[in-house]
């Protein structure tokens, strides 16, 4: 048997990514974070209406370690990281892996704004660690670190993108094809890109906006038209929370799909839990965009479709 | 009947009454939106390219094309000319009807061509295919310069990359499905 030589040759790219992590974990360190590791195995997921578990002897493979790390949360840690495997049913694509890997990470007594600043600092850290230069390039793109990042609410992206306004877009059904068609692919060409306030039914787990309870506290960032990170400020109104996990759950219902139990002790302890920002940042293309990947495909050692 | 879940590179459907056949495919989900499936389909009789995005749930009629075991014969001028191996009966294919297979096209190859209204549209080869080297440049032996493959011609006139101690003369293994270089045959 000669040697699998489409496994050989990611040689390069798997010692790239082992790489990036360790800078990953260093800036987490340095800044004081704990790094935990939950369950993979829980009885309960998020009931999100388009993220679809794994159902594993009972229990569900987790689709983020969000329920788990929050618990800790409202348990007073204040400032935890995680990097685990998570498993989201059907998700496949050049991007998308149904099992992928995800940097998450919470702190307390902070919100969406301070999440962005930490995001800056954070892939500033990976970048020059790794490349020994603050510029990403990719897909003939250079992407600047260094300089101011831009800024972009979702409001304004449906105006100069999609050329009509959010309310429309939602209102007549093509907010996602709006958002993954015109606007998506224009976001982070210059500098990475924050695109922040979703509307309130996108963010299931998320605080709405004092001021405007239109929207909620969420940004994403993008780089090189790339979806890299979700970010909230979280829902800590554990009543709140409750209902509208029942609303995610009768949606998935009405579409068929097997409704979750509730997060029983999650939904108890959330009271406790400190006003806080979270975020999960997806480390696979995080490596495509440092390694110059076109797929995801090239920087793990193995799909689903090789094994 | 297809569902998005079936959509792939090579899939063939029927849209409006007309053969397509899918030549690009990616799934897309922005944050906490729903799964989309953004496809590139290409008539198979006009060869026009179509964009669409599907969403889960969608279904598909496939295409109602007949699939006839025939052997690749020869080609003339332009045509490639395949035989059925049941009836003898003669197929013609132009170039751009046969694609990227004729990067793997020797003869006597057995194939797969599809009819539609009993003419030739598309021809699918194995998965695998055997082809010679013709031309490559040597492997110098100690050579540092860490590159882990190099260009190699094959008999059909195709050129792919293939791990450097590949030599000219060789027979190798290709996938078809990719265009890659997938091992070498022994012996």
């Amino acid at each position: 048997m000669n040697v699998n030589w489409s496994l050989a040759r990611k040689a390069a790219r798997l010692a790239a990514r082992a790489e990036i992590v360790h800078h990953t974990r260093e800036f987490f360190r340095t800044e004081g974070y704990l790094e935990i590791d939950t369950p993979l195995l829980i009885p309960a997921p998020a009931p999100e209406s388009h993220i679809d578990a794994i159902p594993a002897g009972g229990l569900y493979l987790h689709t983020s370690p969000e329920i788990c790390m929050k618990r800790l949360l409202a348990a007073d840690y204040g400032k935890i990281f995680q990097i685990c495997h998570c498993w989201r049913s059907g998700e496949r694509g050049s991007r998308h892996l149904p099992e992928f890997t995800m940097l998450e990470w919470y702190r307390a007594h902070s919100d969406y704004l301070d999440l962005m600043t930490e995001c800056v600092n954070l892939l500033r850290h990976i970048v020059t660690a790794y490349g020994g230069t603050s510029t990403i390039s990719y897909n003939g793109l250079s992407i600047d670190l260094q300089g101011e990042w831009q800024k972009i609410s979702v409001r304004e992206a449906f105006l100069i993108h999609a050329g009509i306004t959010m309310e429309q877009a939602l209102e007549e059904g093509v907010f996602d094809e709006l958002m993954t068609e015109k606007i998506e692919p224009r976001l982070g060409i210059r500098t990475p890109t924050f695109i922040y306030d979703y509307p309130a039914e996108r963010g299931a787990l998320a605080r709405l906006r004092q001021d405007d309870a239109t929207v909620a506290e969420r940004f994403e960032l993008y780089i090189a038209g790339m979806e890299l990170a979700n970010a909230f400020s979280e829902l800590t109104d554990a009543e709140e929370q409750r209902q509208r996990f029942r609303e995610e759950s009768s949606s998935r219902v009405k579409r068929g799909q097997s409704p979750y139990p509730l997060p029983g002790p999650f939904l108890e302890e959330l009271d406790r839990m400190p006003p806080s920002a979270g975020i999960a940042l997806g480390m696979d293309r995080l490596i495509m965009l440092l390694t110059g990947a076109h797929t995801i495909d090239e920087v793990v050692a193995f799909t689903p479709e090789e094994l | 009947m297809y569902t998005v879940a079936d959509l792939k590179k090579g899939l063939k459907i029927t849209l409006d009454g007309d053969p397509y056949v899918v030549i690009a495919f990616d799934f897309a989900k922005p944050g906490k939106g729903q799964a989309l499936y953004r496809t590139k389909m290409r008539n198979m009789i006009t060869g026009s390219i179509l964009d669409r995005t599907y969403r889960s749930g969608e279904t598909f009629e496939p295409a109602s094309l007949e699939d006839r075991k025939m052997q690749f014969l020869y080609k003339e001028d332009e045509h490639f000319v395949f035989m059925d191996n049941q009836t003898f009966e003669q197929y013609h294919m132009d170039e751009d009807s046969v694609g990227d297979a004729k990067n793997y096209l020797i003869d006597n190859l057995p194939v797969d061509l599809l009819l539609f209204k009993d003419k030739a549209i598309a021809v699918d080869v194995p998965n695998f295919v055997n082809l010679r080297v013709t031309q490559t440049d040597p492997w110098v032996k100690g050579d540092t310069s860490g590159s882990d493959s190099k260009p190699a011609t094959v008999e059909t006139g195709y050129v792919l990359r293939v791990p450097p101690f590949i030599e000219e003369g060789e027979l190798i293994v290709i996938d078809t499905r990719t265009g890659e270089y997938s091992t070498r045959v022994k012996g």
